[in-house]
């Protein structure tokens, strides 16, 4: 074990410090007795109550909800069937149509989203909204689902051929089960982008339809008040357990690059 | 007829071709092996066997039945990889069952056939296991059990002993062949261990860069290699080589470059002139410190340059005057000391004119 | 000699998502590259693409328009470098924490990852809000700096609604995808570089400048690339913890989309913006590439 500086010590225990102290004052501030996020007054559970009284945000979260759970299903199945295409053989095409929606900039695919669904009539809502998640997600899900294809020994499959199974039978005994770790870790990783995405639902969720950041977003526009505060420190828990439970099914997600 | 016929071969990767017109005839129930160092073809010809790979010209026929329309699982062939390739996620009685499931067994029959296959491969009982717990011989067996498991007609080992270490791979050796016995089926063997080969084999194929050098049984092999790689491939060989000086009676002289005249009994129609090598194994090689009397043997002074002890054997490298090193095998045995000769000391080499073997190159 | 089968299973497997793709990620782009040559509808959005007369009405104005008006040509700019200064800011501060975790033990090192990385998961506005309130005016940071500014007799100074805001929440956004890739390399630096150098003489900065660093430039480019271009098309952080003045392109774009329905130029603008993050992931990509073999990392395969 070698001794190492105290200035890089320091220096990383900034970096957590500034990583996670936002996040701390916002759990803190949800169960301050005070209308202002401004200093402590007193505990109190009053804005989770007001909360669970607050029928759009109720709204929003069934529709964050529905959508997320469509989006991950979806995006799921798709992503899984694009990871083992690009593993097996490799297609310059969809390995960009793929990568592409993780890589540029979210609002490129929000606009574009946008004018294609207005140029067909169709109404915004929430299938537009679950469209439109399930066209990033399918990214995370092929990479999450390759990479575990990439540690699987490869003789395996041909050993399957060899004992007399066709190649779908190969991948359903054989392929299946031992990548299925990194299917559900990418369907938690799918259903967790699409609750939390802000962007993309921004355009193509349409006058009528609200997702729970959209509703966040309102309120911090409008009214800031520590519901806010509730909401996200309920939100933030829900992710980090959903996010615990997919990096023990696959500890290699996140250590590699993401592309 | 052979059960496998493999005619005029050929498999290329771009530019490079791995199999170049192989052509070869294995019998039912041989244990026939694939020789060679690595690149020379051999792996490629047995996945083209088992049906991963597609030749590019010539045909593989099973019981004179082209192969090649068979996906390799339609094809009565069943490999042992040489990473063994068992499923981690399944048992042992899960791997053996695999290919009887997909041959769609009779559930009822499944239990009694993974027995009697474990039995062979003496595995009685490991049948709950899971291939993280096996040892290297362990994993190996159950290969083996699983690909024997459905009585395949041929047998396909891709240097499944490569990975063990040197006590372990002399019992399996033995276990291979005596299983080969019992089962009676076909083995297609690959290794680049020539004493493996030797020692499993009814029939070898040397191979090199894609072609087939010299086939048959190992003692004609060993004793009577066609060409020069054979002769070094194979063993420990003297290789002297230079042009016919004389060709009559059943004895060619080659001039030996560093040597001198050695003779070498052989039939060939080689002009004088021509390039040769004579193929001498070290042990063929005797060496006295005093020069025998006057006979037809070939012999030669020379001084002990080198020794290697092996404990059974020691290997003598002599020098010659004219520049031409010699390799002489004997054993300890018959002395009370350990070695014979030192180093530094003059020697007296011979042997006899049938024990070189006479090779046109 | 290829089976059939074969090629027949990879439009089966493969074939689905390409189809979802082309459909919602192909072809709105094309759509939006259209879009960006027609004119705008008389109540927003787009005018039919053949007008009355029966012609294609296409056209080059909006790309004239952004051309000749400079201001959006300024805030282009003044996007890149929002982005660039994220990047910097997000490469000090990375770096030694992707330091910290690749010299960490074994057993520590996934909880570090992991705790690095956690926050990227909360919701985005979260984090933004985060800010809005740590930088709010009745907040304990705003009033101990303007306290301090007020004993120098200086004005209060908003540190919520402005540029600096802006930064910050930046940087705190985008800093694990720059830990992550620097993480990945360094990880794989090999410690007897580092004694062969001490060995050698050199001190620690001369360590680190002189053999780290270089080495981890492929992680460094790949960091950048993964903040540079997301930070490139933000709108949600100006648009809560910015002032007037701090619109980005993103902004731009949303307000033409949403507000103006100007969608031609709105989708000039995109496009613009789209050509930018795909020259910039080009030449990551490319320096990345040719990065593997300057002389320093020759030196350090070879040692």
């Amino acid at each position: 074990m070698r001794r190492r500086p105290l200035g890089l010590w320091l220096a990383a225990a900034a970096g957590y410090a500034f990583l996670y102290i936002p996040l701390v004052i916002v759990v803190v501030y949800s169960f301050n007795d005070s209308r202002l996020n401004a200093e402590w007054v007193g505990f109190t559970l009053g804005w989770y109550d007001k909360l669970f009284h607050d029928d759009d945000m109720l709204v929003a979260a069934g529709n964050s909800l529905a959508i997320g759970l469509v989006a991950s299903a979806v995006s799921t199945v798709l992503g899984t069937m694009a990871g083992v295409a690009l593993y097996r053989h490799p297609m310059r095409l969809l390995s960009g149509l793929v990568l592409a929606p993780i890589a540029i900039p979210e609002i490129l695919m929000g606009v574009s989203l946008l004018i294609f669904f207005v140029l067909l009539n169709f109404t915004l809502g929430l299938v537009s909204v679950a469209l439109a998640h399930i066209t990033f997600c399918i990214g995370f899900v092929a990479i999450v689902v390759r990479a575990r294809l990439a540690g699987m020994d490869e003789d395996l499959i041909e050993a399957a051929r060899d004992c007399g199974a066709t190649p779908w039978k190969a991948f359903r005994h054989i392929t299946l089960p031992l990548i299925m770790p990194g299917v559900i870790a990418g369907a938690l990783m799918a259903f967790t982008l699409s609750i939390d995405d802000f962007v993309i639902t921004f355009f193509t969720a349409g006058a009528g339809t609200v997702t729970l950041p959209l509703q966040i977003y309102s309120m911090i526009k409008i009214a800031v008040t520590p519901e806010v505060n509730a909401v996200s420190t309920l939100l933030m828990l829900l992710t980090l357990a959903l996010i615990i439970i997919a990096s023990r099914l696959s500890p290699s997600l996140f250590q590699t690059d993401r592309e | 007829m052979a059960l496998l016929a493999i005619e005029n071969v050929t498999r290329r990767f771009g530019d490079f071709t791995a199999v170049d017109g192989v052509s070869l005839a294995i019998d039912a129930g041989e244990f026939f092996t694939l020789l060679g160092p690595s690149g020379c073809g051999k792996t490629t010809l047995l996945r083209m066997i088992a049906g991963f790979l597609l030749p590019d010209a010539g045909r593989i026929l099973l019981n004179g039945e082209d192969l090649a329309d068979r996906p390799p699982e339609a094809r009565p062939v069943r490999t042992v990889f040489q990473s063994y390739a068992l499923f981690p996620h399944m048992t042992v009685e899960g791997n053996v069952a695999f290919p009887l499931q997909m041959a769609k067994t009779p559930a009822a029959q499944i239990p009694a056939k993974i027995e009697a296959a474990l039995e062979d491969v003496r595995l009685t009982g490991f049948g709950k296991r899971y291939p993280h717990e096996l040892s290297g011989g362990q994993k190996q067996r159950v290969a083996i059990a699983r690909a024997l498991v459905t009585h395949p007609t041929v047998l396909l080992l891709d240097e499944p002993l490569a990975a063990l270490d040197a006590k372990l791979r002399e019992d399996m050796q033995l276990e291979l062949i005596n299983l080969q016995k019992e089962v009676g089926i076909t083995f297609v063997y690959v290794t680049h261990d020539q004493t493996e080969a030797l020692a499993l084999s009814h029939r070898i194929a040397v191979m090199n860069k894609g072609k087939v050098e010299q086939s048959g049984e190992p003692s004609k092999i060993y004793g009577f290699p066609t060409t020069r790689f054979v002769a070094d491939f194979i063993g420990h060989c003297n290789l002297l080589s230079g042009p016919v000086a004389t060709n009559g009676n059943g004895i060619v002289t080659v001039d030996v470059a560093g040597l001198g005249p050695v003779r070498v009994a052989a039939e060939t129609a080689l002009p004088t002139g021509r390039s040769a090598t004579i193929a001498l194994r070290p042990e063929k090689v005797r060496i006295g410190a005093a020069a025998p009397a006057d006979s037809p043997d070939n012999h030669f002074r020379g001084t002990v340059s080198d020794l290697l002890y092996m404990g059974d054997v020691t290997v003598y490298k002599v020098d010659t005057p004219g520049g031409q090193k010699i390799e002489a095998l004997l054993a300890n045995s018959a002395s009370g000391r350990t070695k014979f000769f030192e180093v530094g000391d003059a020697v007296e080499m011979s042997w006899p004119v049938a024990a070189g073997h006479f090779i046109p190159e | 000699m290829a089976r059939p089968t074969k090629r027949w299973g990879k439009w089966l497997v493969g074939g689905p998502p390409l189809v979802y793709l082309l459909v919602f990620f192909a072809a709105p782009t094309l759509i939006m590259v259209l879009a960006s040559f027609r004119t705008p509808g008389d109540f927003g959005g787009l005018a039919p693409l053949v007008d009355s007369a029966g012609k294609l009405d296409l056209n080059l104005d909006s790309y004239a328009r952004f051309f000749t008006e400079s201001v959006y040509a300024e805030i282009f700019l003044k996007s890149v470098g929002y982005a660039l200064l994220t990047t910097l800011f997000c490469l000090t501060l990375a770096y030694p924490l992707a330091v910290l975790i690749a010299r960490a033990g074994k057993q520590y090192r996934n909880l570090l990852l992991l705790l690095v990385i956690l926050p990227f998961w909360s919701n985005f506005l979260i984090r933004i809000y985060a800010w809005m309130i740590i930088l709010g005016p009745q907040a304990a940071l705003a009033r101990g700096v303007n306290g301090v500014l007020a004993a120098f007799g200086h004005e209060p100074v908003p540190l919520l609604f402005s540029s600096f805001a802006v930064l910050v929440c930046l940087v705190y956004v985008h800093l694990p995808f720059m830990v992550l890739p620097l993480y990945a390399n360094l990880e794989k630096h090999d410690q007897s570089l580092l004694d062969a150098a001490q060995d050698l003489g050199a001190n620690r900065w001369q360590r680190f400048w002189r053999i780290t660093f270089p080495l981890s430039l492929p992680g460094v480019y790949a960091g950048a690339a993964l903040v540079f271009i997301p930070a490139l098309g933000i709108f949600a952080i100006p648009d809560i913890l910015g002032g007037p003045d701090d619109s980005l392109i993103g902004n731009v774009i949303k307000q033409q989309f949403l507000e103006t329905r100007d969608w031609p130029f709105g989708s000039v603008l995109s496009i613009v913006l789209t050509v930018a993050a795909l020259v910039l992931a080009a030449l990551a990509a490319w320096v990345g590439r040719r990065n593997l073999v300057t002389p320093s990392s020759v030196e350090a395969s070879r040692a």
